[in-house]
């Protein structure tokens, strides 16, 4: 019979759909893991409700239950559980070598144009915080953009949510 | 039909066909930073739907999809202001604007409520439209004192009121700078011409194939 444990070490092998560098838990997207038997309860939240690779990644996460021999029951749970502060630091590491600027901590409040605008946002390739902000919105709505102006290249910022 | 069904499908409703028209400018707004601005937000508005959608369809034993696509217009509960066929920039960030001012009032108030399935996700969507309204407000800002702008938010203000309850009328009219005046608010229910268009070509792929699997 399949442990937790394992559905936890089979579920660290699922990429992201959209940034495959990063798996599903170092995404922090996945709430829980429970097994009664041989089901196996499979919580998780999405990172932005918009995100088109939802049904992807519920495919996914049934196939990897399915193949230890598991009966999967994978549950979306859209609540406000999920913030850019559970990405793990792995997974902050493997973002930034990957070019994508892991997020800001999140503030008390909600993030400010101010805040996007100051220099804490540092570029993933030549690490300086010479950065400016070119566009709230990017290739997925969880990204922005930024321009590094010592580098001279632009890079994708993860929104703090 | 239960009141918690009605609020859900009238939220979901307008996130749909707002993100709808905001997904218009894909392609042909004036800058590709624009472009990229209203495809993301327009994407995110439709995922807000698809999630409130859900939530309905539990209670009413059907699907998001069925309820997105297979009501007849008539059955929508959207406000007239999401349908409005605008496409003129000075309006379109007006629509932008009011919209995410009366969206943040009705969050915060499904935030606060007792139902924590939904305040739940009220309170995931509100840290999601954080970026939509400084979208707007960044554009209202700029716009502020321009009359074809200003003379746009107060044609559509009659049509922003018809998006909130009652009670939260007076909060948005301080938050804009312009007067309640109930007997002039456009209400939900009524559909403009514009609607029918919309749901027409939103569902006529689907429509094409009736009950099939995509």
């Amino acid at each position: 019979m399949v442990t937790a444990e394992q559905v936890w070490h089979a579920l660290e092998e699922i990429p992201d759909p959209e940034i495959p560098v990063i798996s599903l838990v170092d995404l922090g997207v996945i709430r829980d893991v429970r097994v009664d038997g041989t089901r196996v309860h499979v919580s998780f939240t999405p990172t932005f409700l918009g995100c088109p690779a939802l049904e992807a990644m519920k495919r996914a996460l049934e196939q990897t239950v399915s193949e230890l021999g598991g009966e999967p029951d994978v549950e979306v749970v859209s609540d406000d559980s999920w913030s850019t502060d559970r990405i793990t630091p792995t997974g902050r590491e493997k973002l930034r070598e990957a070019g994508f600027a892991p997020p800001a901590p999140r503030a008390a409040g909600p993030t400010t144009l101010v805040q996007l605008q100051s220099k804490a946002f540092r570029c993933p390739y030549c690490g300086s915080t010479e950065t400016r902000l070119e566009n709230i919105f990017g290739p997925t709505p969880c990204r922005s953009i930024r321009w590094c102006e010592s580098c001279r290249q632009p890079f994708e910022q993860f929104k703090t949510i | 039909m239960n009141e918690r069904v009605q609020l859900l499908l009238s939220t979901a409703d307008d996130e749909l066909i707002v993100g709808w028209r905001d997904s218009e400018w894909t392609g042909i707004a004036p800058t590709l930073e624009e472009d990229v601005a209203f495809s993301s937000i327009a994407q995110n508005e439709i995922g807000h739907a698809r999630a409130l959608y859900e939530l309905a369809a539990a209670e009413l034993g059907t699907n998001a999809d069925a309820l997105a696509f297979d009501r007849s217009p008539h059955e929508y509960r959207c406000a007239p202001l999401v349908e409005l066929h605008l496409l003129e920039w000075a309006h379109t960030i007006a629509r932008r604007y009011l919209y995410e001012e009366a969206d943040r009032l009705r969050i915060d108030a499904l935030m606060r409520s007792a139902d924590t399935e939904l305040a739940g996700l009220a309170a995931k969507i509100d840290r999601e439209e954080t970026y939509h309204r400084l979208h707007a407000e960044l554009w209202a800002d700029r716009l502020r004192d321009e009359p074809r702008f200003r003379a746009a938010v107060e044609e559509l203000w009659p049509y922003a009121l018809g998006l909130l309850e009652p009670e939260l009328r007076p909060e948005l009219a301080r938050r804009i700078g312009l007067r309640v005046d109930s007997t002039q608010a456009i209400e939900r229910g009524e559909h403009t011409p514009a609607l029918a268009e919309l749901w027409h070509e939103m569902t006529e792929v689907r429509r094409s194939e009736p009950g099939a699997e995509w």
